[in-house]
């Protein structure tokens, strides 16, 4: 796919999209180490339970990290100005995410190229568990 | 719900080295594929001086450093009442492998919604690395529900 331009590129295009394979409890703990929370519903299914969960449950933070992975498989880090990501559903233990994003505006600031872009993670039911945004500049 | 406000209220710094190895693992357990985020060699000819971190990395700076729902503590909120909903970031410079990064976290805003059945804290943590440079703000959202 050739690099992102800023004059090619449309008002509802889409960016390609990216689809992970299930959560599972290794990587749940890698993430746990990686990403320095210990927050034992994400590892310990005694804990969950107890905690009301059916289950330990994926970090937010991990699902959010395959949003910004689908953001910089399709430009550079140095582009991304601005990245958020609402929580609206647990991701659960066997869940595969599939995240998508879509341009929403362009616009011109300080002289830099940028844009807007929608983006959402959703599980193999089609419920988006996050919705996020983000801003990045084009060439 | 009876929740202080403590809009404003501002935390010592902490500082936190992000070393390259810690980058990689955060990497590979997300399961990037990306060889900027894997190789040293793959980032700089990306024109990077050592391994960047992925864009949510920086939330790891701020566990790492027990600084995230520090508030909670603060306010005596059980934290099995409370979740994370929201989680922004604004980048103003390369964070990479090698950097000493240092954050100041504040509290900016405290709402009520449903009848106070829900309190919102926003809390925002500005990044500088060790030569001064604006880095990165994070914007954390979390919601408390009342029993």
């Amino acid at each position: 796919m050739p690099a992102a331009n800023f004059d090619s590129i449309r008002v509802g295009d889409s960016i390609p999209s990216l689809s992970k394979p299930p959560f599972t409890r290794l990587q749940l703990a890698l993430f746990a180490g990686a990403a320095a929370d210990h927050n034992p519903i994400h590892v310990d299914e005694d804990a969950a339970r107890k905690g009301g969960l059916p289950g330990v449950i994926a970090h937010g933070m991990l699902t959010m990290a395959y949003l910004g992975e689908m953001l910089s498989d399709w430009v550079s880090p140095h582009q991304i100005r601005a990245f958020s990501s609402r929580f609206n559903a647990m991701g659960m233990l066997g869940d595969a995410i599939t995240c998508k994003g879509v341009v929403t505006g362009k616009s011109v600031v300080n002289g830099e190229n940028r844009v807007e872009l929608e983006l959402s993670a959703a599980n193999q039911k089609g419920e988006k568990v996050q919705m996020g945004k983000a801003v990045v500049a084009l060439p | 719900m009876l929740i202080r406000n403590i809009v404003g209220k501002e935390y010592p710094p902490f500082t936190v080295e992000v070393e390259k190895r810690w980058i990689r693992s955060f990497a590979q357990a997300v399961g990037e594929s990306n060889p900027i985020y894997l190789d040293e060699q793959a980032a700089k000819a990306a024109g990077f001086r050592s391994i960047p971190a992925p864009p949510t990395f920086p939330f790891t700076l701020i566990m790492e450093a027990n600084q995230s729902f520090m508030v909670l503590d603060e306010l005596g909120v059980d934290k099995t009442k409370a979740m994370h909903v929201e989680q922004a970031f604004e980048y103003f410079a390369d964070l990479c492998a090698g950097d000493v990064i240092t954050g100041r976290q504040r509290v900016i805003e405290q709402f009520d919604k449903k009848g106070g059945a829900m309190h919102f804290i926003i809390t925002e943590i500005r990044l500088e690395n060790q030569g001064g440079e604006h880095v990165c703000d994070l914007r954390t959202t979390v919601v408390v529900r009342a029993l």
